[in-house]
């Protein structure tokens, strides 16, 4: 099992409640992270998705390691 | 040389002027964002900003980095307001300083376009009925276009 660290911004911070949780979990990869989540939490549809893994752009088949830090990002809405 | 910035509360682009003067530099260009008072058909009373902070400043720093490198600018600088902004005050401020003219503008509107696509933040807009939403989310919710990871489209999602 590998703790992964999640942050939550914006619309997924007002849907789950929480601004970051710390889970055990045996996810593979961040996309595995995300179905795993989505059970949890139900997330809500919002288009395209990015993430980033320890405060960099990552892709979605990136594997996880332990102590890793995870954001998904709702679709950015900056200016 | 170039640097972004998050500030909380409205933009006050004085604040940010110094590393951008140069005596080699005939032009300075900004472009500055204000908080409108509608957005799609809809009056806009007031906006909240939100950001991924660590992430966004590495951003915007990139995305200053590559207008300099595209434009040969001599200095450039941007600055995102965060929290609650009231109508008409500044969400966003570029500014860019040049030897000539032209670089200037191409750099500048580089960089808006840029950030706006690229920084993750994000923008809650409340409005005059008192209802409020997440530009570009709640309006993808209802879209039939959604485009997650394959993995993620399990139960309960629509």
């Amino acid at each position: 099992m590998k703790t992964i660290r999640i942050e939550y911004f914006a619309a997924l911070r007002e849907h789950t409640g929480l601004t970051s949780e710390e889970i055990s979990t045996d996810a593979p990869t961040v996309d595995a992270l995300y179905a795993e989540l989505d059970q949890r939490h139900g997330f809500p549809a919002m288009g395209q998705l990015k993430v980033a893994v320890n405060d960099e752009f990552s892709d979605w088949q990136a594997e996880l390691a332990d102590g890793d830090s995870v954001v998904f990002i709702p679709p950015v809405a900056g200016g | 040389m170039s640097a972004f910035r998050f500030v909380r509360g409205p933009v006050l682009p004085a604040e940010h002027l110094a590393p951008l003067q140069d005596p080699s530099c005939g032009g300075y260009l900004s472009f500055e964002g204000w908080v409108r008072d509608h957005n799609e058909g809809r009056a806009v009373h007031r906006l909240e900003y939100e950001a991924y902070e660590s992430l966004g400043l590495k951003e915007g720093e990139r995305i200053l980095g590559e207008a300099g490198v595209r434009y040969g600018i001599e200095h450039a600088a941007c600055v995102h307001a965060l929290g609650s902004l009231e109508l008409g005050e500044m969400a966003v401020w570029v500014g860019v300083s040049s030897h000539h003219r032209d670089a200037a503008f191409a750099a500048c509107r580089y960089i808006i376009d840029e950030v706006k696509h690229r920084v993750p933040i994000w923008k809650k807009e409340h409005y005059a009925d008192g209802d409020s939403g997440w530009v570009n989310c709640e309006a993808c919710a209802s879209a039939a276009t959604q485009t997650p990871p394959a993995s993620a489209t399990g139960p309960g999602r629509t």
